[in-house]
């Protein structure tokens, strides 16, 4: 659906995006992953036809946004960051304004906007001036407005910023309906969003794409760097030989907890799950056992991993 | 052309969604209730009343152009520097329309209120007529004159203001650009008026600025061609540079 091949875009004085490319399969959800000022928004815009790139083709549904904007523009559905409406209209006038201007006929414009509006929970508010909603109805007008054409793709800039954690559920489950049937891309800078609604992530960094992987991937891949946690009691010596002789275990570290439990972070080869082991070992020696459990990285982690190397270079 | 037309409808309808419209439009009725109340008075105590038409006579009132001058700025302030702010124009230009459906819309849009906002200068004039029982006060060729000069200085100063809020993201910045235009040219027509006549080309050029004489001209029912083409020709080239504006996007 989405084809990126080598994109470039560079403001005056400065790269805003790096020669990235990627796909997007129709169908996909498709998480943009970085943090403020990684060149997700200049990428939406130049992938919505607003920007033009400075080097680079870009082709959704096989057309060239920039040579056949108007096929593009059809095919695409676009909420900007910051979700801007026209707040002195009707909700139901918007949509159907909104309708109207992406091509659509009197009568099936009519239809869409009733179908919008109701996917999108508008049903109540049709007549509500916009400027007076809440922010979450904003954001579904917004919403319904990306939706109105019947888009094959859906392109959302940071759809849930702002909201409260209620409206944040609705948008989500909003959005996660729309895969399948519609190829949709999400930027965000929440992870937790990321895990929960996308079946892909791209993560974006200083205008570069760093990877890109379903999140369990990503997961897997980082798994060699989990962390077994145990809390035994017993001598501290009797535990550094103990961790000493299992060939499995790569580092150790043992500190004392509270009364005569010790604290200790085993890191193991390859990932391994000892947990078993540990458990073993512990009946075996008569040992007190508090606490087994296995650290899995969380995206948060891969984040934080992938983007700041080049964060501590920059400084 | 659909999008023209659906654009339009938007464009036009906002300036009623909101009290500017409104407000235009009080301001300016009033000025032209405050014009034609000097008329009236001009009328009562000229000796020698039907020398000249009433038409002439108000755009010999100071507020005529005050209103033409004021109104231009107001009425295209917010036409793309309100867009570029809030961020709809992105939603505008994601969608499958082109730049010069839009120009064209949103021009037609101020012109069209523009319009609207001069129909209470009518009801004067029919004023004039009633009470008058003078049939000969008014004709159909001043009248219609009249509002040619007066549709032919409104596609001018709006047409420039249209180019002063493509160029701004502030509604000010625009409004200000406009009016000092608006008033650069007014003073340039007053000087451009005081030039002898000639037929050397410098004078001859100065005369295409004296708006003045060239309103004086078309309330007297003398359609110049010179003006009429002067006026549609700096009207298109303003909207020409607005709508390379707005394709500057696509190569910057």
């Amino acid at each position: 659906m989405i084809e990126v091949s080598n994109l470039t875009k560079r403001y005056a004085g400065r790269t805003a995006v790096d020669d990235i490319s990627f796909t997007v399969a129709r169908g996909e959800v498709v998480g943009l992953l970085g943090p403020n000022g990684a060149g997700k928004s200049t990428t939406m815009r130049i992938l919505s036809g607003f920007l033009p790139a400075t080097s680079g083709t870009v082709r959704v549904g096989g057309f060239d946004v920039f040579y056949e904007a108007d096929e593009t523009r059809r095919r695409i559905g676009y909420m900007p960051e910051n979700n801007p409406l026209h707040p002195e209209m009707r909700v139901r006038e918007y949509l159907k304004f909104r309708a109207r201007l992406k091509g659509l006929g009197w009568r099936r414009s009519r239809e869409r906007v009733s179908v919008v509006m109701e996917q999108c929970g508008l049903a109540d508010v049709g007549r509500r001036v916009i400027g007076q909603l809440s922010k979450g109805y904003r954001q579904r007008v917004g919403l319904a407005d990306a939706l109105v054409h019947d888009p094959e793709l859906i392109i959302l800039d940071e759809p849930t910023i702002g909201l409260d954690p209620h409206q944040i559920r609705a948008v989500r489950a909003l959005i996660k309906n729309l895969g399948g049937k519609h190829t949709v891309l999400i930027s965000t800078h929440i992870l937790p969003e990321v895990e929960m609604m996308c079946g892909r992530v791209l993560i974006m960094f200083n205008g570069r794409v760093l990877a890109s992987d379903t999140p369990d991937n990503l997961q897997r891949r980082m798994a060699g760097g989990s962390q077994i946690i145990a809390e035994i009691a017993a001598p501290i010596e009797a535990l550094n030989a103990a961790w000493e002789t299992l060939p499995e275990v790569e580092q150790f570290d043992v500190s004392a907890a509270d009364g005569e439990f010790f604290r200790c972070a085993l890191t193991p080869r390859d990932g391994l799950d000892l947990r078993p082991q540990i458990a073993a070992l512990a009946c075996q020696h008569g040992w007190g056992l508090r606490e087994l459990t296995r650290s899995r990285h969380s995206l948060e982690d891969i984040y934080v991993q992938v983007t700041k190397p080049r964060t501590e270079e920059q400084e | 052309m659909r999008v023209f037309w659906v654009l339009l409808r938007r464009e036009l309808a906002s300036y009623f969604f909101s009290l500017t419209g409104y407000v235009i439009i009080a301001a300016i009725t009033f000025l032209t209730g405050e014009s034609f109340l000097q008329l009236i008075n001009a009328l009562n105590n000229d000796p020698d009343p039907w020398t000249m038409p009433v038409t002439q006579m108000f755009f010999n009132t100071p507020y005529f152009w005050m209103i033409v001058l004021l109104s231009a700025p107001v009425i295209t302030m917010r036409l793309f520097a309100l867009e570029k702010a809030s961020g709809t124009f992105e939603t505008l230009m994601t969608a499958p329309v082109s730049e010069l459906e839009v120009v064209a819309a949103k021009f037609a849009a101020a012109f069209l209120f523009y319009v609207i906002m001069w129909l209470p200068l009518l009801a004067c004039l029919f004023i004039v007529v009633h009470f008058t029982s003078q049939a000969g006060a008014l004709d159909l060729g001043t009248v219609g004159g009249m509002y040619l000069g007066i549709f032919l200085a409104g596609g001018f100063f709006l047409s420039f203001g249209c180019l002063a809020s493509a160029l701004s993201r502030s509604q000010m910045v625009a409004a200000m650009v406009s009016l000092a235009f608006g008033v650069s040219q007014f003073a340039l027509a007053w000087w451009a008026r005081n030039i002898p006549v000639s037929d050397d080309w410098q004078s001859q050029l100065w005369s295409c600025l004296n708006l003045f004489d060239q309103m004086n001209d078309l309330a007297r029912g003398a359609v110049d061609t010179r003006a009429l083409i002067f006026y549609l020709s700096a009207t298109f080239l303003f909207l020409f540079l607005t709508l390379r504006v707005l394709e500057s996007r696509r190569w910057k």
